[in-house]
């Protein structure tokens, strides 16, 4: 079954006939004939998770919205995507963009919002044409402006281009983006739900969250509910990359076998290799062993393993990987991508960053594993935005369950005297 | 300059920030109609400021102290704000960059399909480290994070465009043809 990837291989599925032929606007115009309240009430029951990474129920989002404030609300579609191994999002931008700006007017006027803007990463410059395209599209059709539908409801869309930096797929983080300010997160409550963008009402929802949206109209609440698992509704779009045969994206429903996904979807390991680490949602996941991977693909179960499924980006190490040197390369990404805001993950993940790029180089000390422990566990829990767990999550996962090859590492490749410096990481990294 | 406070502001500000004493950047007309309708999208002027950076960026090749400037006083915010913007995204460049600006992903994905290698083999095709440009001004090379195209790692983007499923053959023949 497929439902956002419907459209995927059908040639000029970005244009608007060709969407109008598959059925596109037909949602839309089912939800202007309903009273708002009742579109909100359908993406409860259908558990439409947020499918950026957070997992919140979409709906239960949209509720929080204060009532009788007279400031202008603002839907925000996060199309930031910059999670390592996520590259979902470009698929439904690049040759679904209609069925986005459909969700888009859904959600719009579920919500009575009257502005959207699409904050979309700047790397995106083809995506972001694509969408300004399909924007003037339906503009010129009447789906959007003063009237959409003939409707008394005005809505405009704005792509919004960020300019590279990872931290503004956070969502406040993303707002003062937006705002023109640098993309440091800010403290909650309040929620953006309640002070968003320019302190007016928002809701912030990722790009595949808005475009299941027209499904749910489609099908109803329960009967997209009942496609995925428990409190995981529908279907989603996994992204699996690195050691496998076919990597690539593939929607199936949520609570799918990670084994299925990466050995039947994904093709498998290639010839004479064997699984040995799979990271389930995004590098900041914690990572899972070879003999973790019976799990169902959902938020509620990949939790309880100590996991989560963010993203659903799917990354997976071959036996012929060195996960020191993995662990090496995310150290370094979430080092970089520290806003500098808060003291605990800007200094924390500096340290961690040093001590792996010594241990890369040489001069790594056998405390050094409890050493990044310790730094990571400092973190947690003490910085403004999840950045700070994401640096530290993967961090303890693969030194936890990989520790005897961290071990092994600094033992073999311990060099009496070793400078601590960085001069062998980049040409390691 | 105008005479008001924000420009005047301005001045003092970017004296204290530059050292250089630069000429001002002017936008073209197209330019300038340009950032004007982008500034009269958004509810508030601020919310302009990225892309009116991407537009001048687009316009003078990258951010310096009097394109800072410029953007200052078309947005009406104090230079030092849009100097702060500017720092903390990694997509304006505060130097030249060459007519091919060359950024290979090295994240995990593409890490874990030979990314290093294929970065080595830039650097000794282009001669140059990362973080420089070719005496000829041609290339520039950068090693980045994640471009998102993960399931067709490695990947790397030159100028607006991202190219996917890189081997050393693919980028010699692309250094190759890019004239």
């Amino acid at each position: 079954m497929k439902l956002v990837s419907r459209n995927f291989a059908t040639p000029d599925s970005h244009k608007l006939a060709v969407y109008e032929q598959s059925g596109g606007y037909a949602r839309i115009r089912k939800a202007l004939e309903m009273e708002p309240q009742k579109i909100i009430d359908e993406v409860i029951t259908s558990n439409l998770r947020g499918l950026g990474g957070a997992g919140f129920p979409a709906g239960r989002k949209w509720s929080f919205l204060p009532k009788g404030n007279p400031k202008p609300r603002y839907l925000v579609v996060n199309a930031d995507e910059g999670e390592p191994g996520t590259c979902k999002d470009k698929y439904i931008m690049t040759y679904d963009p209609h069925l986005l700006l459909e969700g888009i007017m859904i959600a719009s006027w579920a919500i009575n919002s009257h502005t959207c803007f699409i904050y979309i990463r700047g790397e995106y410059v083809k995506q972001a044409r694509i969408l300004e395209e399909a924007i003037a599209e339906a503009k010129a059709a009447g789906y959007l402006g003063d009237k959409i539908f003939g409707k008394d409801f005005p809505l405009e869309v704005i792509v919004h281009r960020g300019a590279g930096a990872y931290i503004c797929g956070e969502e406040t983080s993303l707002l003062n983006s937006l705002e023109g300010q640098r993309g440091w997160p800010r403290l909650k409550p309040p929620f953006p739900a309640v002070e968003g963008y320019l302190a007016c009402p928002t809701i912030v929802n990722n790009v595949e969250t808005i475009s299941y949206v027209p499904w749910v109209i489609e099908l109803g609440g329960q009967k997209f509910a009942e496609l995925g698992s428990e409190r995981n509704g529908g279907l989603r779009l996994y992204s699996v990359s690195g050691c496998v045969n076919k990597p690539g994206v593939y929607e199936l429903p949520m609570g799918t076998p990670l084994r299925e996904i990466i050995f039947e979807h994904a093709g498998g390991l290639p010839e004479g290799r064997t699984l040995k680490a799979v990271i389930p949602g995004g590098s900041s996941a914690p990572v899972l062993t070879a003999a973790e991977i019976d799990i169902p693909m959902d938020f509620d179960s990949l939790a309880k393993a100590g996991s989560m499924l963010g993203s659903a980006g799917i990354i997976v190490f071959d036996d012929s990987v060195n996960l020191v040197e993995a662990l090496a390369v995310l150290i370094r990404f979430y080092a970089h991508e520290s806003c500098g805001q808060c003291t605990p993950c800007r200094e924390g993940t500096g340290w961690m960053r040093k001590i792996i790029a010594r241990v890369l180089d040489g001069g790594g000390r056998p405390a050094d594993p409890d050493n990044l422990l310790r730094i990571a566990n400092n973190i947690i829990g003490r910085s403004i935005c999840p950045l700070g767990e994401a640096a530290s999550l993967p961090v303890i996962g693969f030194v936890t369950k990989f520790r005897a090859e961290f071990e092994e590492y600094i033992a073999t490749s311990r060099k009496v005297d070793a400078p601590a410096t960085t001069s062998r990481m980049a040409a390691a990294l | 300059m105008k005479n008001d406070g924000y420009s005047v502001t301005n001045k003092i500000m970017a004296d204290s920030i530059t050292t250089e004493q630069t000429q001002p950047a002017v936008f073209s007309p197209a330019a300038f109609k340009e950032a004007e309708a982008i500034i009269a999208r958004y509810p508030s002027r601020d919310s302009a400021t990225l892309p009116i950076l991407h537009l001048a960026q687009r316009e003078f090749g990258y951010i310096s102290p009097a394109v800072e400037q410029l953007a200052a006083d078309l947005l009406q915010r104090p230079v030092t704000d849009i100097h702060g913007v500017v720092t903390f995204y990694t997509m304006f460049n505060q130097k030249p960059v060459g007519k091919y600006h060359i950024q290979i992903c090295r994240n995990i994905s593409c890490w874990l399909k030979n990314a290093p290698g294929l970065l080595e083999h830039l650097k000794n095709r282009l001669g140059i480290d990362v973080g420089e440009t070719t005496p000829d001004g041609k290339f520039t090379l950068t090693a980045i994070e994640c471009l998102a195209h993960c399931e067709q790692a490695p990947a790397m983007q030159v100028n607006d465009d991202i190219i996917t499923n890189l081997t050393k053959e693919k980028i010699d023949t692309l250094i190759g043809d890019l004239k």
